[in-house]
C-alpha cells in the first residue's frame, strides 16, 4: 500500500511547496528593486552557505556540529527520498544511503531536542519547540519505510495499520519539512536563508576577511519620491528576502547592548516585525523575548500601511529605532547574515527626513550641523583653538604632506582635545611629516548619517571631499573612529577615495619601523576596550594590542572582547535621541572592565572616552592609547646622542653670549 | 472642540534669518516660533488655515532658508518678489489688505537687515489693526475675538482680549519651533508673486557697521546672606530712580533726557 501511497504524498507535498514558494516570492517582490545578479549569486551561494554562514555559526561548536547532521541529513534524505520513493529508484546503493543520511538527521534531531529541553531565553519558542519532534517524525518515518525498500524488512511487514500510522507520521514529516518550509513554519528559514545569500544586498561582505559596513547611500536627486522606508513594501525586495531569512536564534538579542539596557530594542523582534509587515497581521504570534517594556500584541502592520505610526501604535515605535548604537554586534553575530542597522537607518531617515521626528535633542544637533559644520554649534574658526601653542602646520600653507591629521569634532571638546595634543606629541617624535585642515574642516557627517538626516550627511561629505580635493596627501590618521569609518568607507560612494588610518594603526607602523621609542610600563594592569567602528565596522583589533604590547602593557581581556566587544552608548546618535531604559550602556561596560581586575582601560575613541568617563563610581580609569603612546615616549637611542649634543651645544652658546 | 469655535485664516510673515555664530541664512528663530504658534492653533481649531507670506528678493540662499518654514508641514509659500533694499511694508500691507487674514503672526524683530523690530508696528498702522507684541499663547476664538495670553518679563503673563483682525508678534516667549524636515520642505513651493519694488530711501542714506554688544548695567549686589542674595536675583526690576514727567514742556523734556544722558555718561 505504502509503495503507491509515498510517491503520492512526496510529490503533493513538492507541489504545495511550489505554490508556497511562488506566494512567499510575491510578498518579497513587494519590496522596491534592487539590481543583483541572480544567476552569479546562486552560483555563489554554496561557498557562501558552506564558508561565510558557517563560519558564523561554528562559534557555538555544538550547535554548529547539531546544525551540519540535521540540514547535512535532511537535504540529502529529502534528495534521495525523491529518488528512492518518488520515482521507485530503490535497487544498489541509493536506498542504503537513504537509510544512512536520514539516521544521521535523526542523531542530528537528538541534539535539537536537548537544546529545546531548557531553552536559554534568547531562543524563540512557539512553533519552535515542535521542530524536534517535526525532524524526528521526518528522519523516523523516512528510515522506517526505506528498510523494506532495501530489503532489510519483508515488503509486506506488519499490519496495515502500521503501514497507516507510518503514512501519517510521513504526512507530518513532510507537511513541516517541505510544505512548511515555503509556507511559513520553523523551516522557512531553509528556503528564505538560501536565497536571501544568492541575493544579498551586500555581495562584497563574502569571502574571507571581506566586509561591507558603510551604509548605503540615499538618492536625493528625485525630488518627488519620499526618502528613507515608511512602508515595509519600501525595503528594496532583498531586504524582505533577508527578514524573512531569521531563524529567531536571539544571537543578535544576547548580543545587543540597548536590548541588555532595558531600552526598547530588541533586535530580534525587529527583524520578526518586518516580516509581519511584509506579510500583514499582528505580532500577538511572536513568542520571543519582547522589546523591553513593551507587550507583545499591540503591535500590527501591513505591507503598505506605515511602520511608524503618527499617532497611536503600528508595527514598530519610533523610540525603537532610537535606541539602537548602530553597534554592528547583531549584524556582527547573524548567522543569517542579516543587516539589522541598514534597515534601522533606512527607517530613520523616514523619521528624519520626512516627518521632521528626530527625538530629544536630535533636531538641534542636525541644525548645529547645517549652520556652523559641528554638532555642538561651536564656532568653525574655533576649531583649532586648543593647539594654539601648538603651531601645527596648515594644509592651506603647506598644500602637500605625507599624512592629513584629521581632527574631528573631539577638537572642540577640551577631553579630546589631550588625546590630540598627546598624538601630535608623538607625531613629532617619529619626525613624521603631517598637517592638518584646520578650519577648513568639517564634521565628518556621521552623527547626522546615523541620525537618518542624510542631506545633511551628503553636504557635509561634498563639501569635506572638495576640501580634501586641494591637497595633496599619502593618508589620512585620524584618533577618531567614527570619522575613520565614515572617511575611508562612506565616501568612497560620493566620490572621495582615501587611504584612512587609525592612530593607534599608525602609530603601530611608526613603532614597527622604529621610530618611536617606549619607557618601560610602570603602572598597573591594563585592558583594552574595542571601539565598534574601529572593530567590527573595520576589522582592526590587533594594531591597537600590538602599540599596548609595544609599552610593555600585557592585557587583560575583558569577557567581550575583541569582534564580540561591547558597544560603550555612544555611536548611532544614542547620547543624542537618549531613550530611556533600565540602566546606562556605559555602566555595564565599566562594569565589565571592573570584572577584567584592570586599573585602566585603553580605548582609541573620543566617544568611547566621553562615554566611558562619563560612569560615577568607576573603579578604573580612562585613557586614549595617544595618550598612553605620548606618556612613555623617550627618545630613541640614536638620536639621543645628537639630541645631548644639540642640547650642550645649546648651553655653551649660551655661556658664550 | 466647542462649536462656537469656528477655524480662522492665519498669516504668519516670515524672514530670512542669519545665524548668530556663522552668518548662514536660516529660518528666522521668532519666525519659526510664529509658524509654530499658527500651526498649534490650526489644530485648536479645525478648519483653521495658515499661510505663510514673505517679501524680499528671490536668490538661492533666500530659497533655502524659506524652505526651513516649509519643512515645518506647509505646502506653499506666498513670496512676494521684490529687489534687494525695497521696503518691504507697502508690498506686505497691499497684499494683506487685498485679502485680509484675521490674524497675523510675525516675529518681534528680523535677524538681518535693519532688524529694528518697527515692521509690525507700521503694519498695524497702515492696516489700521490692533497690534499685541510678546504672545505666548492663542487661547480661544469666538465671534471675531480672540483672547490672548501676552509674555511679560520673569515669566508673568497678561490675558487680552483683542477684535480681529489683529497682528501679534512673538519673542522667545513662544513655543519653540518644531523640526524642520529635508523631504517636504524641498516638495513644497514657493508661490512668486512679482510686486512694485519700492527702494526703501531712508535705508538707502543709512551707513550700515557690524553691530556691538550693548555695554550691561553692573549690578551690584550688597547682600549679607544667601537669603539676601536670592531675594536680589530674583526680585522685579524696580525703577527706583526713573521719573515721570507729566505736563512739562518738549523744552524741559528734552533737558531732563539730556541731563539723564550726561549723568549715564552715554554722552560725553
Amino acid at each position: 500500500m505504502l509503495e503507491t501511497l509515498l510517491p503520492i504524498l512526496i510529490f503533493a507535498a513538492l507541489g504545495l511547496a511550489v505554490i508556497g514558494a511562488w506566494r512567499r516570492v510575491r510578498l518579497w517582490r513587494q519590496g522596491r528593486p534592487s539590481a543583483v545578479p541572480l544567476l552569479k549569486g546562486l552560483a555563489a551561494l554554496p561557498r557562501r552557505y558552506l564558508v561565510d554562514l558557517h563560519h558564523v555559526v561554528e562559534r557555538d561548536k555544538v550547535m554548529s556540529n547539531t546544525h551540519v547532521a540535521t540540514a547535512g541529513g535532511f537535504v540529502a534524505a529529502a534528495v534521495l527520498m525523491i529518488l528512492v520513493h518518488g520515482f521507485g529508484l530503490a535497487q544498489g546503493v541509493l536506498g542504503w544511503l537513504l537509510l544512512a543520511a536520514s539516521a544521521t538527521m535523526f542523531v542530528g534531531s537528538l541534539f535539537v531536542a536537548r537544546r529545546r529541553r531548557n531553552p536559554p531565553a534568547r531562543l524563540s519558542k512557539g512553533p519552535w519547540m515542535r521542530l524536534p519532534k517535526s525532524l524526528m517524525a521526518f528522519s523516523l518515518s523516512v528510515f522506517a519505510i526505506t528498510l523494506p525498500a532495501v530489503g532489510i524488512l519483508p515488503a509486506d511487514f506488519g499490519h496495515w495499520l502500521l503501514a497507516l500510522a507510518l503514512a501519517a507520521v510521513v504526512v507530518w514529516g513532510l507537511g513541516e519539512m517541505v510544505f512548511g518550509m515555503t509556507w511559513g513554519g520553523p523551516m522557512k528559514h531553509a528556503f528564505a536563508g538560501a536565497l536571501h545569500l544568492a541575493f544579498h544586498r551586500r555581495a562584497e561582505r563574502f569571502g574571507e576577511g571581506n566586509r561591507s559596513t558603510g551604509l548605503k547611500a540615499l538618492n536625493l536627486d528625485d525630488e518627488a519620491a519620499p526618502l528613507g522606508v515608511e512602508k515595509p513594501a519600501d525595503f528594496t525586495w532583498n531586504q524582505l528576502l533577508g527578514f524573512d531569512a531569521c531563524v529567531q536564534c536571539g544571537r543578535c538579542e544576547a548580543m545587543c547592548p540597548a536590548f541588555a539596557a532595558g531600552q526598547p530594542l530588541n533586535p530580534k523582534k525587529l527583524i520578526q516585525d518586518m516580516v509581519v509587515g511584509l506579510a500583514g497581521g499582528s505580532d500577538a504570534n511572536y513568542a520571543g523575548s519582547p522589546y523591553p517594556g513593551k507587550p507583545v500584541g499591540e503591535h500590527h502592520g501591513t505591507p503598505h500601511g506605515p511602520i511608524v505610526a503618527r499617532e497611536g501604535k503600528a508595527l514598530v515605535d519610533a523610540e525603537t529605532l532610537w535606541s539602537c548604537t548602530t553597534c554592528r554586534a547583531c549584524v556582527e553575530e547573524c548567522p543569517m547574515m542579516i543587516e539589522h542597522v541598514d534597515a534601522i537607518v533606512d527607517m530613520r531617515r523616514h523619521l528624519t527626513l520626512e516627518r521632521g521626528q528626530t527625538p530629544n535633542k536630535g533636531a538641534e544637533v542636525l541644525d548645529n550641523l547645517i549652520a556652523t559644520d559641528n554638532p555642538g554649534g561651536f564656532d568653525p574658526g574655533s576649531r583649532l583653538h586648543w593647539a594654539a601653542d601648538l603651531n601645527l602646520p596648515l594644509m592651506a600653507d603647506v598644500k602637500q604632506a605625507e599624512v592629513l591629521l584629521w581632527l574631528g569634532d573631539g577638537a572642540f571638546d577640551m577631553r579630546n582635545q589631550r588625546t590630540l595634543r598627546a598624538l601630535v606629541k608623538v607625531l613629532r617624535a617619529a619626525e613624521v611629516e603631517f598637517a592638518v585642515l584646520g578650519t577648513e574642516e568639517r564634521d565628518s557627517g556621521d552623527v547626522a548619517r546615523r541620525l537618518g538626516d542624510e542631506a545633511t550627511f551628503q553636504s557635509l561629505a561634498k563639501r569635506n571631499i572638495t576640501t580634501l580635493a586641494k591637497y595633496r596627501f599619502q593618508r589620512i590618521v585620524t584618533c577618531d573612529p567614527h570619522s575613520f569609518h565614515v572617511l575611508g568607507n562612506e565616501y568612497g560612494e560620493l566620490g572621495g577615495q582615501y587611504e584612512v588610518r587609525h592612530h593607534s594603526t599608525f602609530i603601530a607602523e611608526l613603532y614597527d619601523a622604529g621610530r618611536l621609542a617606549f619607557a618601560p610600563w610602570k603602572g598597573g594592569s591594563v585592558t583594552y576596550h574595542d571601539p565598534c567602528y574601529l572593530g567590527r565596522y573595520n576589522g582592526e583589533y590587533e594594531a591597537p594590542r600590538n602599540v599596548l604590547k609595544a609599552l610593555g602593557i600585557e592585557v587583560k581581556e575583558m569577557e567581550r572582547s575583541g569582534f564580540r566587544s561591547r558597544c560603550c552608548g555612544g555611536g548611532g546618535g544614542a547620547p543624542i535621541t537618549d531613550i530611556p531604559g533600565e540602566r546606562r550602556i556605559p555602566d555595564m561596560r565599566m562594569n565589565d572592565v571592573k570584572e577584567s581586575g584592570a586599573e585602566l582601560v585603553a580605548v582609541g575613541c573620543p566617544q568611547c572616552t566621553a562615554m566611558l568617563e562619563g560612569v560615577v563610581d568607576a573603579t578604573a580609569e580612562v585613557r586614549d592609547i595617544a595618550e598612553l603612546v605620548a606618556d612613555a615616549l623617550v627618545a630613541r637611542p640614536a638620536v639621543e646622542a645628537v639630541d645631548a649634543s644639540r642640547r650642550n651645544a645649546g648651553k655653551t652658546a649660551e655661556e658664550v653670549i | 472642540m466647542r462649536p462656537e469655535q469656528q477655524g480662522i485664516e492665519v498669516a504668519v510673515l516670515v524672514s530670512v534669518g542669519r545665524h548668530p555664530i556663522t552668518g548662514r541664512a536660516r529660518r528666522a528663530d521668532q519666525d519659526a516660533r510664529g509658524l509654530e504658534l499658527a500651526l498649534g492653533l490650526e489644530r485648536q481649531l479645525p478648519g483653521s488655515r495658515v499661510g505663510l507670506l514673505h517679501a524680499g528678493p528671490r536668490s538661492e540662499e533666500n530659497e533655502s532658508a524659506l524652505r526651513g518654514y516649509l519643512g515645518m508641514g506647509l505646502d506653499t509659500l506666498t513670496l512676494l518678489e521684490q529687489a534687494e533694499g525695497s521696503d518691504a511694508i507697502p508690498a506686505l500691507a497691499e497684499h494683506l489688505a487685498a485679502a485680509p487674514p484675521q490674524l497675523v503672526i510675525t516675529g518681534a524683530r528680523a535677524e538681518r537687515g535693519e532688524g529694528s523690530g518697527l515692521l509690525p508696528y507700521a503694519l498695524a498702522e497702515r492696516l489700521g489693526w490692533p497690534l499685541v507684541n510678546g504672545l505666548a499663547a492663542v487661547e480661544k476664538v469666538e465671534n471675531g475675538v480672540a483672547t490672548l495670553l501676552q509674555a511679560l518679563p520673569r515669566g508673568q503673563r497678561r490675558r487680552l482680549k483683542v477684535r480681529l483682525p489683529a497682528i501679534v508678534s512673538v519673542d522667545a516667549a513662544a513655543p519653540a519651533a518644531r523640526q524642520s524636515a529635508f523631504g517636504p520642505a524641498r516638495r513644497a513651493e514657493l508661490a512668486a508673486t512679482p510686486v512694485p519694488a519700492e527702494p526703501d530711501r531712508e535705508l538707502a542714506e543709512w551707513q550700515l557697521a557690524p553691530a556691538r554688544k550693548r555695554p550691561k548695567r553692573l549690578k551690584i549686589v550688597k547682600a549679607a546672606s544667601a537669603r539676601d542674595r536670592f531675594k536680589a536675583a530674583a526680585a522685579k526690576a524696580e525703577g527706583g530712580s526713573g521719573q515721570v514727567l507729566e505736563g512739562v514742556s518738549a523744552e524741559q523734556g528734552a533737558e531732563a533726557i539730556l541731563k539723564l544722558l550726561n549723568e549715564e555718561g552715554v554722552l560725553r
